[in-house]
């Protein structure tokens, strides 16, 4: 199938000569949602600015459901709303009319049956007539979502959605989110809290310095590169690992009580049942037995350490 | 319906609105207060200054600088109001909205533009009407003076929304109409006849362009003119012309928008 937004070759240089992206190619699939991953100043929100036509790109081409981003803007655009990062609103408007004028703007005809159900979705209706000013900002934070939603978006991006979002908003939005993508809307998001993209991807791209890492199926990639721990509690304590254990490489707690074996899956250390057969037949008692998946964020880290 | 060859009048609508909210929340100071300035204009220069001048061309002195008083707010209230509305959201950041819009930059500009001509348009009218209480005024040819009314709106409507997009601050923000268009407008013959300057200051003058402005303007009042009408109209033309070229560079390179 063809990726709603294709990007291919794309590059930016600033005026100041630093290069925030280098040569990026990524497409992205239809009524997915999409983390893209990366520490600050990766080019998270550069890209997504280039995308949105918000910042003129160096070089490359980016098309959004066929369409060239230059040639065919209109069409570009109008399929695409955008959450910024900073909490950006004329602060003397009310929520109606600064939502009504985003739907506008996008070249939609009025519609207040649907702009009341955007505002009532994200719990604003009751602030409607409230100047963006007066709004706290977990409130200004939906105001900014429901402005993005006022054009029925088939894309949407959320450029980091949850930062200094409180528990209720968060739980709020990712409702939203899912329901979303449940009309098929594509949804792209930038994070740096990596349980966020844990949680809701379904594919994640992790950039840095500019370029894009990896790009994985997000299951894909916590069984290619997630590790796994088995954490045994011995019934008596060991003073050492016996010789014969060697080739799992088992770590035991100074305290001799606990044994902790580390493996990933494409390792070629024999796998976990074999090791529990071997303890058993080695007379090593064990009372419980727990495992342990690295998280994404771990992996996160490990590759962005790597490139380093 | 092709979505390249469509406006998108959704939004052309949608800025314009914006912007008149905005000048009917800031009514003390989009309206009243160039009002009041100009009611104090008339007292002092009209009235108690004015009585001890004679008459220019056949004019009262009061009558002699409505036009010039008009021009004068127009400038500088078609500069400002144009500046400002896109400057604030550059300042704010809500500038990503627009430039993500499904927007041409012809919208962009007949929006903002218009939105802040229409207002100083009525601002002049306005003027206009307080003018009137004062002094007696004839309009010779209602038609033109619309139209120049019209025309120098627009066009220092576009000088105010290149100077929005220039300025980095709000200081830079103020700094072309402070320095520069003031002195402009208060030597460009508001308050006298360029005739009554000395020779080479006349000719200084000339390279004005508020003189043909407000010549023309007071043409359409009083059939009476420092120069001739049509170089004042070809004046105006070619300044309006020298915005537009300006705006188009902007929007073809994304200077100080997209980079």
């Amino acid at each position: 199938m063809q990726p709603i937004i294709s990007i291919s070759g794309v590059t930016k240089t600033y005026a100041t000569g630093f290069k925030a992206l280098k040569e990026i190619n990524l497409d992205i699939v239809r009524g997915e949602i999409f983390a893209l991953l990366g520490p600050n100043g990766a080019g998270k929100t550069t890209l997504i600015s280039i995308v949105c036509g918000i910042v003129n790109r160096s070089s490359g081409t980016v098309t959004v459901d066929g369409h060239d981003i230059n040639r065919d803007y209109r069409a570009a655009r109008g399929l695409i709303g955008l959450v910024p990062q900073e909490l950006t609103i004329d602060a003397f408007e009310s929520v109606w009319a600064t939502v009504n004028y985003s739907r506008g703007l996008f070249g939609k005809p009025a519609d207040k049956a649907f702009v009341e159900k955007v505002l009532r979705d994200l719990s604003l209706w009751d602030k409607k007539d409230a100047k963006a000013i007066t709004l706290s900002g977990g409130m200004k934070r939906r105001l900014m979502i429901a402005k993005a939603l006022s054009h029925e978006p088939r894309i949407l991006f959320l450029d980091e959605p949850t930062a200094g979002v409180d528990v209720e908003l968060r739980q709020d939005m990712w409702a939203m989110v899912r329901r979303l993508r449940e009309d098929g809307v594509t949804i792209i998001l930038t994070t740096h809290y990596i349980e966020e993209a844990e949680a809701m991807a379904d594919r994640v791209g992790v950039i840095n310095r500019g370029e894009i890492v990896l790009v994985e199926d997000k299951a894909e990639l916590m069984r290619k590169l997630g590790r796994k721990r088995l954490v045994l509690e011995l019934r008596s304590p060991l003073a050492t690992v016996p010789d014969a254990f060697s080739h799992y490489a088992l770590e035991l707690s100074p305290d001799g009580g606990q044994l902790t074996y580390t493996y990933d899956n494409q390792s070629e250390r024999p796998g976990v049942a074999s090791l529990i057969r071997e303890l058993e037949a080695a007379g090593i008692q064990f009372r419980d037995i727990d495992t342990e998946n690295s998280s994404l964020e771990e992996i996160f880290v490990n590759l962005v350490r790597k490139q380093a | 319906m092709n979505p390249r060859a469509a406006m998108n009048l959704h939004a052309v609508w949608a800025i314009y609105r914006v912007e008149m909210a905005r000048a009917l929340r800031t009514v003390l100071q989009s309206i009243v207060s160039p009002v009041i300035s100009t009611s104090l204009y008339f007292v002092v220069f009209g009235s108690a200054i004015g009585s001890r001048i004679t008459e220019i061309d056949g004019i009262s002195y009061g009558a002699f600088i409505v036009p010039g008083l008009i021009m004068l707010s127009l400038l500088t209230q078609s500069i400002s109001n144009a500046s400002f509305a896109i400057y604030f959201p550059k300042f704010v950041g809500s500038i990503y909205e627009l430039l993500s819009a499904p927007v041409s930059y012809l919208e962009i500009v007949i929006a903002y533009v218009g939105g802040a001509a229409t207002k100083s348009i009525v601002l002049g009218l306005i003027i206009l009407a307080t003018a009137s209480l004062f002094v007696p005024l004839t309009i010779e040819h209602p038609f033109w003076m619309l139209a120049f009314l019209v025309l120098t709106a627009v066009t220092f409507s576009l000088f105010g929304f290149i100077i929005g997009i220039w300025a980095r601050s709000f200081e830079q923000l103020q700094l072309v109409p402070l320095l520069i268009i003031t002195p402009l407008t208060f030597l460009g013959g508001s308050f006298y006849s360029i005739n009554m300057l000395p020779g080479i200051w006349r000719t200084v003058t000339l390279f004005n362009p508020v003189v043909y402005l407000v010549s023309g303007f007071r043409w359409s009042f009083y059939g009476k003119s420092d120069v001739s009408v049509g170089v004042s109209l070809g004046m105006t033309v070619v300044f309006l012309l020298v915005c537009i070229a300006i705006v188009a560079w902007i929007f073809r390179t994304g200077y100080r928008l997209r980079n």
